[in-house]
């Protein structure tokens, strides 16, 4: 039987140090009971110096005092019981059910911290997904197994965009093999999670998802948590059960203000704007746990969201991230206040894997030159318009009116898409030969002759 | 393999923190020294003593840790067993090789699988080249073995011992713990030499003396080669925001340099990243060597999931593997990705020691540890008299892009060669986003001569007008951005037009293009002579009042755009013939003009 405690030292934050502790172990979780009710609080070794200890409290420790509750250490570490009947399944942040249903039974438990997979035991990704969205198919695709974050800002139209992904996107090869999608909200406002609900119920997918939710106004600790009880479930499903998981999680900002809050309290030396210096690497054995197995059916591709404080890229939250994710998906606020849905913001964005992903045997032969003179085009648009900032665009020279032209025509009938609206790969890049055709054949320096042969729009 | 213990006193476990731990009753501990640590047996190393309280970083997940449980002490500094076996394997920051790793547990990594290194028990065919009586010195060759088809490990003599041989034994296959020669010293001590000896990673290995670099790496790359080398035995940095292309640049150099051994360590990078090295590099051939480019590679990985300590030690580990192969009479290429992830992993460390913080919450040590990493690169003399040489080649993750930040800035005191990424460059697609503007070599001098002997007497000086062009351009175009092209006159719009040239058709390179991939120097020579000779030629026609529209021909230039896809590397007659096109277009236009 392990020791029970009854004496707090200290309570910071999330945090609480004991003292006189024997015998526990790095990263234990413990139970803290409350005597009055009964009422058990989760928390997790996070210290131990001789025989004080410090432990971060995952719900709220507003209340907690010395006398009021009995600390028990479980002799566990952060384990969940792994089932396929997770699927369907609505989740808090510490994975304890919160719709009213049953425990999860199981005897395969998974530590929440997952552990490093092997590169050697990696596949590397090159599986084309169609989201038929576009600006992503075309210049940022997404690839199964791959980590593609959703850089946006405070009121861009993420949700949906993460949501039509969802709805579209095709993760299987055939029939046969198993699909489901994992989502967690961390830190999220009711509405949005209501949003997700009702997208997931309208794709008819919401019996193949499980669902880790803890809301803005839930405790902050359980943040840290939340992300990894979901992707335990996503690996759990991908690499035991070999189903194509698409891990949907909101918002990694959330996520990272949590870590910091927890840091201070820690009074860890901080490094740029308060984040905690280990933060590339938290954020890192979140990101690399996406990909796939070698020999074997079974995916988890990630499509983490964040919003961008101040829509800025080099804030550490997307700076960080970018660094470690492969590729992301930029929303820019000046095409979603011109109504361009989804307002993707071309010039940053990336797809790191599509090289091997895209062409012949994939998409189409002409895939890589399209999406490489659309790129080289409209930052050349991006140099005209500024021009024309200045001296007006009457005055600009024929060519570069072809470049207005061209910019205008791109972002109305390229990047604008409905919500509700799917275009093939193929459409998507006969779109963007059409749209390439409005400059002169000489501008096109990253299309070859034998592509604009086979592609190039003949005048009618 | 079990660490091996010695029987001395064990420290006991009093606090645990993340990768860092305390010990106490560790008086008998010696600084560095590697332990093994509670009951899982992990491995660290001691980086502070105090009175009996010893600090040890953990190069493994701590959780599951108890205060109470034993340190082990192993009577030595974290080594390297350096031997054959290492070419073509992956390993993790402590030399552990991943495929045996996955033997054990084959998709996850575990904890407390213990010390594993390089194969002992596989056989190697040895050949010996000593016989008793001869006198071995330290790091000198005393036989060898092929270790890979394109690669003969020159077994060494460790640069600690020599003596008098005394015993060898016949040609044959033996593993690397074999006794192969026993020596006799001055001492009248006896060592055993075998193929693999053992060398703490955190020192140095010795050479005769370091000489001047004078041969520069040839990278197959026409920004580098050209504008900004590198010289083997060099330093170059590559620092980049996220996303400019320092992983595809370093995986560029790591297939094409002329190196004889490519050292590539992913310290703290994607997973991905290396798996992606052991699907492609198998299937790539080296164009020197004609067989397949991981022949002559080792890797390195500590990917950003896997523990942060041992991101620590995978940079020095990997250097001085590379100081393994560069003993041996070899010239080493060595690339770091990212060396700001093992900055990093030092600033987490110092910031749960409760060090001093210096800038950004960098240690104040950080300047002198990149000093010292950078100087293990060179050019040497080893030992046994031969010429070695280990050029390192470091990306650097700058936070929000930013060169101002404390990495960047204090690795670009240290290297002499910066290749500067830049994001607009980027975001337009121009790879390599190397900016011409930023970036510098500091070889050119040294390596003018080796320029002008083996490429064209006028290298460099081509080089260095055309590099003064793209500076023209960049005010140009800064004028341009307020007043619109037209305005200008037409030698400068000429300028602009030849720049293009330079940045579409010259400084792009794409990497997945079969040919433009590596692209041999005398192409890369010939290719900017061509757009010297248009741009040229081009004056000429200025000075004949002939305005620029008229002097660019569009067919002409287009040829110019492509040639690097048009133009076969092994055939340059095509630049031969466009020179003629040139000609022929130009006495047609200037006759009409000269009357
Ligand atoms: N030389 C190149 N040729 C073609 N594409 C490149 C080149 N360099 C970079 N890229 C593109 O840029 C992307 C990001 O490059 P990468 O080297 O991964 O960036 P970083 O390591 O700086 O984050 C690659 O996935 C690739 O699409
Ligand atoms: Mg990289």
């Amino acid at each position: 039987m392990k020791k029970e405690y009854l004496q707090i030292d200290k309570v910071v934050g999330p945090l609480i140090q004991i003292s006189d502790v024997d015998d526990v172990f790095y990263g234990e979780v413990v139970d803290i009971v409350e005597i009055s009710t009964g009422k058990i609080k989760k928390g997790k070794v996070i210290k131990i110096e001789e025989k004080n200890v410090i432990i971060q409290v995952f719900q709220n420790t507003a209340g907690l005092a010395a006398g009021n509750s009995i600390i028990k250490f479980t002799g566990e570490a952060f384990n969940l019981p792994m089932s396929l009947d997770l699927q369907g399944r609505i989740f808090n942040g510490i994975g304890e059910p919160i719709d009213n249903g049953s425990d999860i039974f199981s005897l395969v438990e998974a530590n929440i911290n997952g552990r490093p997979i092997n590169p050697m035991s990696r596949e590397y990704p090159r599986n084309f997904i169609q989201t038929g969205i576009s600006s992503i198919d075309t210049l940022a695709t997404l690839i199964r197994g791959q980590k593609l974050p959703i850089f946006s800002g405070n009121g861009l139209p993420h949700n949906e965009l993460a949501a039509q992904i969802v709805r579209q996107a095709r993760l299987g090869d055939n029939a046969d093999e198993e699909f489901g999608v994992v989502f967690a909200a961390i830190g999220v406002k009711h509405d949005d999670e209501k949003f997700f609900r009702k997208s997931f119920d309208e794709a008819n997918v919401m019996d193949r998802v499980v669902m880790f939710v803890n809301y803005a106004d839930d405790p902050i600790a359980e943040r840290i948590t939340t992300p990894r009880c979901a992707l335990t479930a996503a690996e759990y499903l991908a690499f035991e059960k070999h189903m194509h998981i698409l891990v949907v999680m909101t918002d990694i900002t959330s996520y990272c203000e949590a870590l910091r809050e927890i840091s201070s309290a820690r009074e860890e030396v901080p490094s740029r704007k308060g984040y905690p210096g280990y933060m590339y690497s938290d954020l890192a054995s979140l990101y690399e746990r996406a990909g796939m197995l070698k020999d074997q059916v079974g995916s988890i591709t990630f499509l983490p969201i964040l919003t961008m404080p101040n829509d800025d890229i080099t804030h550490p939250i997307p700076d960080l991230t970018g660094y470690i994710t492969e590729g992301q998906i930029v929303l820019g606020r000046d095409l979603f206040q011109r109504s361009i849905y989804p307002p993707v913001a071309i010039l940053p964005s990336l797809s790191r894997l599509m090289k091997d992903g895209v062409g012949e045997g994939f998409t189409r032969g002409d895939h890589a030159e399209v999406a490489n003179q659309l790129f080289a085009s409209y930052s050349k648009v991006q140099e005209v318009r500024d021009l024309s900032q200045i001296i007006g665009e009457e005055d600009l020279s024929q060519t570069d009116k072809k470049y207005m032209a061209f910019g205008r025509a791109f972002e109305a009938k390229f990047l604008n898409q409905g919500f509700d609206e799917g275009r093939n790969i193929i459409e998507s890049l006969d779109l963007g030969w059409k749209l390439l055709a409005l400059l002169p054949l000489t501008e096109l320096d990253r299309l070859s002759p034998e592509n604009i042969d086979k592609y190039f729009p003949k005048e009618a | 393999m079990a660490v091996k213990e010695e029987n001395k006193e064990k420290g006991i476990i009093s606090a645990i923190n993340g990768p860092v731990i305390k010990g106490k009753n560790m008086t008998t501990f010696k600084m560095r020294e590697m332990v093994t640590v509670g009951e899982q047996r992990l491995i660290g190393e001691v980086i502070v003593l105090e009175g009996d309280v010893g600090t040890i970083q953990v190069y493994e997940e701590t959780e599951g840790l108890k205060t109470g449980e034993e340190i082990t002490p192993t009577g030595r500094p974290l080594s390297l067993k350096l031997g054959p076996g290492m070419l073509k394997n992956m390993f993790d920051g402590i030399q552990r090789p991943l495929e045996k790793i996955q033997e054990i547990s084959p998709i996850f990594i575990p904890e407390g699988i213990g010390l594993l290194s390089i194969d002992d028990k596989k056989l190697w065919p040895a050949v010996m080249t000593v016989k008793p009586g001869d006198v071995l010195l330290a790091g000198s060759i005393f036989g060898t073995v092929q270790e890979t088809e394109v690669i003969q490990n020159r077994l060494l003599v460790p640069p600690t011992v020599s003596g008098t041989v005394i015993d060898v034994v016949p040609d044959g296959s033996y593993t690397i713990e074999d006794v192969l020669v026993t020596i006799r010293d001055a001492k009248n001590e006896t060592h055993e030499l075998k193929m693999a000896h053992e060398w703490p990673v955190r020192t140095p290995r010795p050479n005769a003396y370091r000489r001047e670099t004078l041969v520069p790496l040839i990278t197959g790359q026409r920004v580098i080669d050209i504008f900004f080398p590198i010289a083997k035995g060099g330093t170059a940095a590559i620092p980049g925001g996220f996303g400019t292309g320092k992983t595809m640049t370093q995986h560029q150099l790591a297939k094409w340099s002329d190196a004889d051994i490519i050292v590539y360590i992913g310290c703290g990078e994607r997973g991905n990243e290396m798996t992606e090295v052991i699907e492609d590099f198998p299937k790539l051939i080296d164009p020197r060597s004609g067989k397949s480019i991981m022949e002559r590679t080792v890797l390195i990985a500590n990917t950003s999931n896997m523990p942060v300590a041992a991101r620590e030690a995978s940079i020095y580990t990997g250097v001085t593997i590379a100081e393994y192969y560069r003993d041996m009479g070899y010239a080493v290429a060595m690339m770091a990705d990212s060396t700001s992830r093992w900055a990093e992993a030092l600033r987490e460390i110092s910031g749960r020691l409760e060090e001093m913080p210096a800038e950004e919450g960098y240690p104040a040590y950080l300047p002198s540890r990149i000093a010292e990493f950078y100087e293990r690169a060179g050019s040497i003399e080893t030992l046994g008299g031969d010429d070695g040489s280990i050029t390192i080649i470091g990306a650097v993750s700058p936070a929000g892009g930013d060169f101002s930040e404390p990495v960047t800035e204090n690795t670009k005191r240290f290297v002499n060669v910066f290749l500067a990424l830049d994001k607009s460059l980027a975001y337009a697609r121009h790879y390599p986003a190397i900016n011409w503007l930023e970036s510098y070599s500091g070889y050119i001098k040294i390596l003018s001569d080796w320029y002008e002997d083996n490429v064209a007497e006028d290298c460099i000086s081509l080089r260095n007008k055309m590099l003064e062009l793209m500076y023209e351009e960049n005010k140009l175009q800064e004028m341009v951005m307020l007043v619109g092209e037209d305005v200008l006159p037409d030698d400068q719009r000429w300028v602009l037009e030849i720049a293009k040239i330079i940045k579409v058709g010259y400084l792009q390179q794409n990497a997945y293009n079969k040919d433009d991939t590596y692209v041999p120097l005398e192409k890369q020579y010939a290719m900017l002579k061509a757009i010297e000779y248009l741009y040229e030629r081009g004056r000429e026609g200025l000075k004949l009042g002939i305005p620029t529209s008229r002097l660019k021909n569009v067919d002409i230039f287009s040829q110019f755009i492509k040639m690097k896809y048009t133009i076969p590397n092994d055939d340059l007659s095509g630049i031969d013939k466009l020179k003629d096109e040139i000609d022929q277009y130009f006495e047609v236009l200037f006759k009409k003009y000269e009357n």
